[in-house]
């Protein structure tokens, strides 16, 4: 990692620094936008925010999106979630391993940019390393939550009743504050298991591996819109992500219960699901389960008659 | 007055399948395949040649010419296979973390994907299976089994709330020649991901994709001695079931074998699940919709030239649409392509091997003898190689033969019924219980249906349908066990409190 910092550019190193005897090649920048419906925008509102990693040293320019930009987002997402939510739950799987082999092909990349937001070397490796491992989790998951939380009905009439879990829908997340990645991935994952679609807000500080995870998910046969990413002010958003009439569920990972209370109040207007993952440790192994999946289902019984007419059992 | 002019009665149009449909040769290429002219014992990681130094031939059912030859496992490779599988599973696999096993058997899942046309020109070649089952089924299922219980190795204690969840150790496993690398998968995923250790042993006509499968094995890294795979007939089979170092066997092949086994275990502490044979009645309704069950009859017996355990061979139509239904039924299998199964086109491959088709021929004489009328394809059977056109047999009789007893050959039996009671009476009247069809436009009925014919599996308004996430397995004399989905993992576990 190159500590000097050149006057006119941003000191994001993450593509990395070529050096020759004598001529000294200039570094091409990387722009961090936005992910939404698959594409890659700047915010509409055209407004900029500069993150500073350890010593104050410029991250990035990033975008600053605003609540049209949020809008957007989850237009692509509920978009996205017929198609998404109809794959066989085994494709699902597919998609997500896939992500993780991408990850796993991208560690450099990610490892440069935490350590430019602040990591030492080897939890930086460490994180990345976990992120790819928690995808390959919770792609496992995608075809067998469904065993563990169907239910075959014992009705006392002569019906068939089961009942299965189905996606809550169109989820809002405000992403993890301190673990950029691994925090991310974890909780992006389960949700895209359960077969939702998202639009997430990136950690307010430490945006890089957010943007760029939107480029491993792109490069991951996953559906344009399934996914969004913004980066921006999470005081500014997060009203937004508890209010909009079209999200179904908002997920809030911070230990704040005055902004928890405002997710509440304003999630009522459409009976959203709050869900809250306060001050998990997400190096932990309990930081990942099934139940995290269960959070974003809803349960559809289904009944059907069993015709009685036969006047024998069959006693083979 | 002028009589009304009597209406003219149609000729019935008869479609000629036969003459009009034509297709050019489209054979998949056989150069896609890397096969070696020998192949030894897959041992502890490593290539071994068998203490008998004998091979033997593993030929193409469909021209009988010679592709490979493969090694003879005796007692003295058995020992070392299982030992083998003994020491990999003290001192590394039953030790390792399930998120690490996971990733051993998706990397293997990824590379049978990788491998998917190889492996399919290979189990066309050596099985006689058209090529677009084998492309299309057998080869995608089985990367995806692999692909399923990678998955589990992690997440075992989700599986059984309250309980501890302890592999069992080393496991013998023998497989069938029908789905060769299909059945191999269903084996071994579900062992490695609870922490078992394998000696797989392939059927002697179908070894090839086994040991292609060995090599993806070798290539993925795992731990040495993890699966071990030797080739040889029954006598290798019966060594390995009886080795003292087993701690359980699986099986997949005929009744009369799997009670051999039973015996053999009986009064050892080895656990064992048998997939056996079938007899599985396909049911059609008078209000099915008729030519979606025609195809799925037809999809029943004739997939796999008929060598499938829960094969759908014994056709129960209602009276009152039982003219019109084998009438279409008649049609649809002219219209079947027989003939090499490399071609794209081909819907009948070879028959797997001549003595399957010995067996095979004897039936169509007890059908003949037992009075049953029996109908045969009309197709041209290619001069090499072992065939059977598709045959049906009407007119028989509940307690016919061919009505109980497993033939394994493109055979269907066709029977017919009155009311529910009188089919479910009929269906059950079997020593199997693998598998049952029922076609119909009700769903009430189809509950009703479902509930009372006693079989593992049931299809509704389909037949022979495949996941890794579903159980499959059998009643009675079918066998017990299952294999797939979350009830596939109990096979291969202790449960402690």
């Amino acid at each position: 990692m190159e500590k000097s910092l050149k006057k006119s550019s941003q000191p994001v190193r993450g593509n990395g620094v070529e050096k020759r005897a004598g001529n000294r090649r200039l570094e091409v920048l990387k722009t961090y936008k936005l992910y939404i419906g698959g594409q890659f925008p700047r915010t509409e509102s055209g407004r900029y925010y500069t993150p500073t990693g350890p010593n104050g040293r410029k991250l990035a320019n990033v975008c600053q999106a605003s609540r049209k930009d949020f809008r957007d987002a989850v237009v692509a997402a509920r978009n996205a979630l017929g198609g998404w939510s109809s794959r066989p739950a085994f494709n699902r799987g597919q998609i997500l391993y896939r992500m993780a082999e991408m990850l796993e092909g991208r560690k450099a990349q990610f490892m440069e940019e935490l350590q430019a937001q602040g990591l030492p070397r080897l939890r930086a490796e460490r994180d990345v390393s976990a992120s790819v491992d928690r995808l390959i989790y919770y792609a496992g998951w995608c075809d067998k939550f469904q065993q563990l939380f169907s239910t075959v009905n014992p009705v006392a009439s002569s019906h068939f009743s089961f009942s299965v879990p189905e996606p809550t829908g169109v989820v809002a997340i405000i992403a993890p504050q301190q673990d950029a990645l691994l925090g991310l991935v974890s909780v992006l994952a389960p949700v895209l298991a359960g077969a939702n679609t998202c639009v997430v807000l990136a950690a307010e500080s430490l945006p890089l591996c957010a943007v760029t995870l939107a480029e491993v998910l792109h490069s991951s046969d996953l559906p344009g819109g399934v996914v969004n990413i913004l980066t921006g002010k999470a005081a500014e958003l997060t009203g937004w992500f508890a209010g909009h009439m079209d999200v179904n569920a908002t997920l809030y990972c911070e230990n704040d219960s005055s902004v928890q209370r405002m997710i509440r109040e304003k999630a009522t207007s459409n009976l959203k699901r709050t869900v809250f993952y306060a001050d998990d440790d997400w190096r932990l192994p309990d930081a990942q389960s099934p139940y995290r999946i269960l959070d974003f289902q809803e349960i559809k019984t289904t009944w059907h008659p069993i015709e009685n007419i036969a006047g024998s059992g069959a006693s083979y | 007055m002028p009589k009304p002019p009597t209406p003219k009665k149609k000729a019935a149009v008869r479609l000629k399948f036969d003459t009009k449909w034509t297709y050019n040769p489209a054979p998949e290429s056989r150069d896609a395949a890397q096969i070696r002219p020998q192949y030894d014992l897959f041992i502890g990681g490593t290539w071994q040649r068998p203490s008998s130094r004998k091979y033997f031939d593993t030929i193409n059912p469909a021209t009988e010419e010679k592709i490979s030859e493969v090694a003879q496992a005796g007692q003295a490779d058995v020992n070392r296979a299982v030992a083998a599988a003994r020491q990999a599973y003290e001192k590394t696999w039953r030790k390792m973390p399930g998120p690490e096993r996971a990733k051993y058997l998706f990397r293997i899942a990824r590379m049978v994907q990788e491998k998917a046309r190889e492996l399919a020109i290979i189990e066309s070649l050596d099985g006689g299976k058209p090529i677009r089952e084998s492309r299309d089924f057998d080869i995608p299922t089985a990367a995806n089994h692999f692909f399923y219980y990678a998955g589990w190795a992690d997440k075992l204690a989700y599986a059984f709330p309250n309980r501890k969840v302890y592999p069992l150790g080393v496991a013998g496993q023998i497989i069938p020649w029908n789905f060769p690398l299909l059945m191999a998968a269903w084996k071994i995923a579900p062992a490695l991901a609870t922490g078992n250790t394998v000696v797989l042993k392939p059927a002697e006509t179908t070894p090839l994709t086994a040991l292609k499968l060995a090599e993806i094995i070798q290539e993925a890294d795992l731990p040495p001695g993890v699966v071990n795979l030797i080739t040889g007939a029954g006598d290798t089979g019966a060594a390995l079931v009886r080795h003292g170092g087993i701690d359980k066997i699986a099986f997949t092949g005929s009744t009369e074998v799997g009670k051999i086994i039973q015996q053999a275990v009986a009064g050892t502490p080895k656990k064992v699940t048998l997939e056996l044979g079938g007899k599985a009645a396909n049911i059609v309704f008078e209000d099915a919709p008729i030519d979606q069950a025609v195809e799925g009859v037809i999809n029943g017996i004739f997939f796999n030239q008929g060598h499938v355990c829960c094969a759908g061979s014994r056709l129960y139509v209602q009276e009152s649409i039982a003219r019109t239904f084998l009438r279409k039924l008649r049609d649809r299998m002219e219209s079947l392509i027989l003939g090499d199964p490399l071609d794209k086109n081909t819907d009948i491959g070879a028959i797997n091997s001549k003595k399957q088709l010995d067996t095979i021929r004897q039936y169509l004489a007890i059908g003949e003898r037992e009075g049953a009328d029996m109908y045969q394809v009309s197709c041209p059977i290619p001069a090499r190689g072992f065939w059977c056109p598709p045959t049906l047999f009407t007119q028989v009789a509940q307690s016919s033969r061919i009505a109980q007893e497993e033939i394994f050959g493109p055979v269907l039996a066709v029977l017919t019924f009155r009311t529910d009671d009188e089919v479910i009476e009929k269906a059950n009247n079997t020593p199997y219980g693998l598998s049952a069809g029922v076609w119909t436009d009700k769903g009430s009925k189809v509950f009703n249906m479902t509930r009372r014919i006693k079989a593992g599996v049931v299809w509704a308004n389909t037949f022979n349908k495949f996941d890794p996430s579903s159980p499959f397995g059998g009643y009675k004399e079918s066998g017990y066990g299952r294999e797939g989905g979350l009830h596939g993992l109990l096979p291969y576990i202790n449960l402690d409190r």
